[in-house]
């Protein structure tokens, strides 16, 4: 069973069904008991980094999630799931991350050229840097459907994939158990959905 | 390279596509959840649900789409159509839809596209503006276009991108039916004014109005279509093989 992880941030309806859309039964929690009983679990998120790092430690998650990552596992990051993962957090401010990934989240602004849109929004490609349990069903540049604004840099140990907009871009981290897309893949199609079994998959 | 999305648009009244639907090979569709699904299949990178019923059982018959659409098809799902206050937005949310567009309900409110932005943050705020020219000048119409508001057109629509709006949807009314191309007058005009995506819509007749609107104006991000998608005049998997030969970046 894939617990999703619910503390009040973002719309959990698609993810929920994506995951019944590859035969996995996933539920949809904010119930710390409910990690324990799971296989694997899925962090959630869109908005703003720090809203969702406090509504994550209110709500008591943050520990239990740990608990189990600590445990063996595996963990994916969705969006600003996957940038909580990392140490801390340069949105409007600066505020601590999870810390379970090395690396740290910065504007996009500072690294593309001039003239692109903020947030990048849309489909963009994959270049697959590592090989990871995690892409053993994606290929070299299949698209997948990108919404940020933000992005995780300095975090090489964990790089799996990365996408070009303007310059290369973290789209995909992973390191012993702990997984993380920048990217939508319950947004991002078929391609999408081969990633969520690849993780349904992986080993803990 | 992020891609140039191509975007059916589906309206939908008492749970069912209107303006017709006519495919070769699926005969009569008028399934919003058949059709999203056969899009999402065939291509599209993106889709939007309009939703033109009036009645409280309509309303409640479109909700019910959604759900089945969003629990079906796994690409972003836009919805507008009789989005007034934030509880509206929260009830296609909760269906499953990833983007909401504000159009009447934000000339009505125009506090509208902040507190939502608030909410849900500006990606999930599409303002949709319908545009008349009047007397030379660019005008927002209201109510599917039955009543100008006296806006001018560019102001609007900066005003609400500062409030939040995330993404700018922009029907041509001089354009739309006329299937002779998209406006690139007033979506040049646009995308000088604001620094989020644009999408154009009205005006597509062939495939050649997509590359012309993507090679004249590198600031438009999408091109939205109805008729033309749902008649099969333009099959979208033919119309990005000849994007990608074009030289515009596509996802095929």
């Amino acid at each position: 069973m894939v617990a999703i992880i619910d503390y009040g941030v973002g719309n959990l309806f698609s993810l929920k069904s994506s995951f019944a859309a590859i035969g996995q039964e996933a539920v949809v929690t904010a119930d710390a008991e409910k990690l324990k009983q799971a296989d694997r679990l899925i962090l959630p998120g869109v908005g703003a980094f720090r809203d969702a790092a406090e509504k994550l430690h209110r709500s008591g998650m943050d520990t239990a999630l740990k608990d189990e990552v600590s445990r063996g596992k595996p963990l994916l990051g969705i969006c600003l799931g996957m940038q909580m993962l990392f140490e801390r957090s340069y949105e409007y401010g600066e505020y601590e991350g999870l810390g379970l990934l090395k690396g740290e989240i910065r504007p996009i602004a500072e690294r593309i050229p001039a003239g692109l849109k903020i947030p990048q929004m849309g489909w963009n490609s994959l270049r697959i840097l590592r090989e990871s349990p995690l892409l053993k069903y994606t290929r070299e540049g299949e698209y997948v459907y990108f919404v940020h604004s933000y992005s995780a840099v300095n975090c090489d140990e964990s790089l799996l994939a990365v996408t070009n907009y303007g310059t290369g871009l973290t789209a995909c981290v992973g390191k012993e158990n702990i997984y993380g897309c920048q990217f939508h893949p319950e947004k991002s199609s078929e391609v999408g959905l081969r990633i969520l079994k690849a993780f349904c998959e992986v080993q803990s | 390279m992020i891609t140039k999305r191509i975007i059916p648009c589906l309206d939908v009244k008492d749970g069912r596509v209107v303006k017709g639907v006519n495919f070769q090979r699926l005969g009569d569709v008028a399934s919003p959840v058949e059709l999203a699904k056969y899009y999402s299949d065939n291509g599209a990178d993106e889709l939007v649900f309009y939703d033109i019923t009036a009645s409280a059982e309509g309303r409640a018959l479109f909700t019910d789409i959604l759900t089945e659409t969003a629990r079906t098809v796994f690409i972003p799902l836009t919805v507008g159509g009789g989005i007034n206050t934030t509880d509206d937005f929260d009830r296609v949310l909760k269906c499953g839809a990833d983007k909401v567009s504000v159009n009447s309900g934000a000339i009505r409110d125009p506090s509208l596209v902040g507190k939502a932005a608030k909410l849900y943050g500006d990606q999930c705020v599409v303002l949709s503006v319908d545009v008349k020219r009047v007397d030379g000048v660019f005008r927002i119409f209201a109510k599917g276009g039955r009543e100008n508001t006296g806006m001018e057109a560019i102001e609007w629509i900066r005003r609400c991108v500062g409030e939040g709006a995330g993404e700018v949807v922009v029907n041509s009314m001089d354009t739309d039916g006329v299937k002779q191309g998209f406006d690139l007058e007033l979506l040049g005009q646009v995308c000088d004014a604001v620094q989020v995506p644009v999408i154009a819509s009205g005006g597509a007749g062939k495939i050649g109005d997509f590359i012309t609107l993507f090679k004249t104006l590198p600031g438009v991000d999408a091109g939205l279509a109805a008729s033309i998608f749902h008649f099969g005049e333009v099959r979208i998997s033919d119309l990005k093989e000849e994007m990608k030969k074009n030289g515009i970046p596509a996802r095929i």
